[in-house]
């Protein structure tokens, strides 16, 4: 199934007792996307991919990954993971542990080798890869998560919080690893709540809160355009439901609100409201970030 | 086979962390220090000028060894219960489970090389020390036990019973209190035991039937048995069947060995348990 789509979920849902850690997701991830999986903590998120990896059961729906069942075993040798929470072996050394997924991994002997020192180089351990586990720091034990989530070039990656415990450079380094494997046509699948990282190198996202997914789409589709604030006064009430042309109106009393505009349309705007009557006192432009969004999409005060 | 992987890797832990290595040391000095103790037997009396006849001298060895190869048998059922009570569950709480069986591997193969693992940590313990400790008491008293190879099949059986009912516990509860039910359990199995053996002395049915049913659910004290019996020299047997029932109620003794149908129903046992700590895995939520 080279032509099935990466991830695709109906109505995957998981509930703990009376707790519901997912609730009904359906999204369709296409092959080479970089998506970002955003949401707050205990959103759901971990949930998701532990279930689209078979390490937890749903409770109810279904879902394919790489064109399989959730588990299959030929799938899950093509599929990379980094999870969010977890240590390896202590007692072994890095280039044991990425021996250790090689095999597991089903890898051909032959090229582990070349799978374990390309890995290392990656994430910038190759002087430390004879050092054991238990002499890592959490940074290291990271970069080395996301070495073992590389081997064999999967065709899908799925990063749980990968920069978590990272500094600024690791971090750096992370987004620069993502976008290689984006420009190689691998998949992945991004956990995150750190949007900056989301916004800078996934194509599309999805933003889930209470096991939902509240938003889905491209960045361009969600942020869906700037926001202009408009002081005004002397504009009849129906007048201004007539600015909703230009975007999303919001109408604050002194303040207009116009969400969704394309920032070359404000001239037109302003022009607008004084032909029909208005004072304009204050034009206030603003982009709206990713954060901006997923606050006003979470029902948080901005 | 992923499995063997597992045990592998079980094996390779056991040996980093030095288990073997406090094993080796610890019973190279129990043998040493036993070893001397056995060499006195042959010189006992002779301060009253009465040294001891080889009957005597046969009796004295093979308690000894029993009462030796019951810590013996202790050890290696503590090491199994310590190694295997952690063994899935101390994996599953650092989350190394997770990076491991999101790989096309199967919990099946999982818990079954970790169970391989483990078994092999007791046999590469239990063999060589049991060997050499049975070696040097021929040497220095010239006490060979009847049944040297029974007797390490009964041990290392015992030894697999407890390991796989606390590689069960470890699929569920924390190594702390896997160990601890496991020791609990074996504490309570050689209780059972004596306890079945009063009610034959006495001849009362409920005792006996305590003591059958403890052997039947956790065999751990039923195989004891059979290694007690197999370390037994005929005279020793041939005296307390003489001496009547009594000699029954005593731990460390055992007239007949164990049915071969028990025996098997060991081996049932112990593929039952593992079946269940494979299910009771799968159905595990990571």
């Amino acid at each position: 199934m080279i032509d099935a789509p990466a991830i695709r979920t109906h109505e995957l849902a998981k509930r703990y007792g009376s707790i519901t850690a997912l609730a009904g997701l359906t999204m369709t991830i296409p092959r080479g996307d970089i998506f970002g999986f955003l949401g707050p903590n205990g959103a759901g998120k971990t949930t998701a991919v532990k279930l689209l990896l078979g390490l937890t059961p749903p409770t109810s729906g279904h879902a394919e990954v790489l064109g399989a069942a959730i588990g299959d075993r030929a799938a899950l040798r093509r599929v990379g993971y980094l999870p969010e929470l977890f240590r390896y072996q202590s007692w072994l050394t890095a280039r044991e542990v990425l021996a250790l997924h090689c095999e597991l991994a089903g890898i051909d002997r032959a090229a582990w080798q070349r799978e374990i020192e390309d890995a290392l180089a990656i994430v910038a351990l190759a002087d430390r890869g004879s050092g054991r586990i238990g002499t890592y720091s959490k940074g290291m034990q990271r970069r080395l998560g996301l070495g073992v989530a590389l081997l064999g070039a999967p065709d899908l990656v799925v990063l749980d919080e990968p920069t978590s415990a990272l500094d600024p450079v690791g971090r750096h380094d992370v987004r620069e690893i993502i976008r290689g494997l984006g420009e190689r046509g691998t998949t992945v699948f991004l956990n995150s709540h750190l949007l900056s990282e989301v916004e800078q190198v996934c194509h599309r996202v999805a933003i889930v809160d209470h096991g939902r997914v509240v938003a889905e789409g491209t960045l361009d589709e969600l942020l869906g355009g700037d926001t202009v604030r408009i002081r005004v006064s002397d504009l009849e009430r129906a007048a201004k439901t007539g600015l909703s042309r230009f975007g999303q109106l919001d109408d604050e009393g002194d303040w207009v609100v116009i969400r969704g505009i394309d920032s070359e349309r404000v001239p037109e705007l302003v022009a607008d409201i004084v032909r029909l009557g208005g004072r304009v006192h204050a034009v206030e432009p603003r982009h709206e970030s990713l954060e901006d969004r997923f606050l006003r999409l979470l029902g948080q005060p901005n | 086979m992923l499995a063997l992987t597992i045990a592998r890797l079980q094996l390779q832990e056991l040996v980093r962390r030095r288990l073997f290595l406090v094993l080796l040391l610890l019973t190279i000095v129990v043998i040493a220090l036993t070893t001397w103790g056995f060499s006195r037997i042959p010189s006992l009396g002779e301060g009253q000028g009465r040294p001891i006849s080889e009957v005597q001298r046969a009796a004295v060895a093979s308690q000894l060894l029993i009462l030796v190869m019951f810590m013996f048998s202790f050890v290696l059922a503590f090491s199994a219960v310590f190694a295997a009570s952690p063994a899935i569950s101390a994996e599953v709480e650092s989350g190394t489970t997770l990076a491991m069986l999101a790989r096309p591997i199967t919990r099946l193969e999982y818990v079954v090389g970790k169970w391989l693992g483990l078994l092999a940590t007791v046999l590469i313990y239990a063999i060589p020390a049991a060997s050499v400790q049975m070696l040097l008491v021929q040497l220095v008293v010239g006490y060979s036990p009847p049944h040297p190879l029974e007797f390490l099949g009964f041990v290392i059986g015992e030894a697999a019973v407890i390991l796989t009912l606390s590689l069960l516990f470890s699929t569920r509860f924390a190594g702390m209190v896997g160990g601890v039910s496991g020791l609990i359990l074996w504490g309570l199995a050689w209780m059972g035991g004596i306890v079945g053996a009063i009610g034959l002395v006495f001849d009362n049915a409920t005792l006996t039937h305590v003591g059958t049913a403890s052997k039947l659910i956790l065999p751990t004290d039923g195989l004891w048995r059979g290694a007690v019996w197999s370390l037994e020299p005929a005279s020793l047997i041939a005296a307390a069947r003489a001496a009547g029932a009594a000699a029954a109620a005593n731990p460390f003794f055992a007239a007949d060995a164990p049915a071969a149908l028990y025996v098997l129903w060991c081996v049932i046992w112990i593929l039952f348990v593992l079946a269940l700590a494979v299910w009771s895995f799968t159905r595990k939520e990571l």
